[in-house]
């Protein structure tokens, strides 16, 4: 199984990609998420992270199946 | 109720369409209150002549629901509804309405703020503006709605 990731806006044009799936391990973090799904890339400052679409830290422990998102601060209304 | 909009949002008829149909809210119903979000043709001294909105499909709706039932806790709701805009927005097109409906004003007006402060804040919309200039970029952060236009001088 795995875990899916979403990039949304502005960090989604800067990756180049919209999605990522990621192998599910166990004891895994959100920011061991990112890590995995982009090992060059330290995860930028002021990103928001949701797991199957409520906020959540990065510290966050993810489990097998969950949707992952990470994006830049909202500007919606 | 909420809705996202991928057409022209006209937030009159909304609120007529709503309200012709909600019988629950007949004669029950002492105050209103509305707030309706309008794009600008300008920003941060540019000209501005467009905006793309995206979002987070499934979550935004969650957020809204969530941001909905946290005010109905503080405050005495009798309706609610938020409609917001999606896809390519122009300047003078409303971007969103958010409406509360209450027995008294007090509740209604509150109640109307915060659900508008929290969409802004959490609801995972993302604006990228299209200047005249034919530049386009992307807006980084919202303001803080209790600030005023006055503050800064």
């Amino acid at each position: 199984m795995s875990i899916t990731v979403h990039y949304f806006a502005s960090l989604k044009e800067r990756l180049g990609r919209a999605s990522d799936n990621v192998d599910f391990a166990p004891d895994l973090t959100v920011l061991d998420v990112w890590t995995l799904a982009n090992p060059d890339l330290p995860l930028p400052t002021a990103i928001l992270v949701a797991v199957n679409m409520d906020y959540v830290t990065l510290t966050t422990s993810v489990a097998d199946a969950d949707t992952v998102a990470f994006f830049p601060p909202v500007t919606g209304g | 109720m909420i809705k996202l909009c991928a057409t022209p949002l006209d937030p009159w008829q909304e609120l007529q369409s709503h309200q012709a149909t909600a019988t629950h809210l007949t004669g029950q119903y002492g105050a209103t209150s509305i707030f309706v979000g309008t794009m600008r043709d300008f920003n941060q001294g540019d000209a501005v002549k467009g905006m793309m909105l995206e979002h987070y499909p499934g979550m935004t709706e969650k957020v809204l629901a969530n941001i909905v039932a946290t005010a109905e806790r503080q405050w005495a709701m009798l309706d609610c509804l938020i409609v917001h805009r999606i896809g390519m927005v122009r300047p003078d097109q409303p971007i969103v309405l958010v409406a509360v409906w209450s027995a008294h004003r007090g509740d209604a007006f509150d109640a109307c703020r915060a659900i508008m402060e929290a969409l802004k804040s959490t609801a995972p919309f993302w604006k990228k503006e299209q200047l005249e200039s034919n530049r386009s970029r992307w807006v980084n952060s919202n303001s803080n709605g209790y600030l005023h236009a006055n503050d800064a001088m």
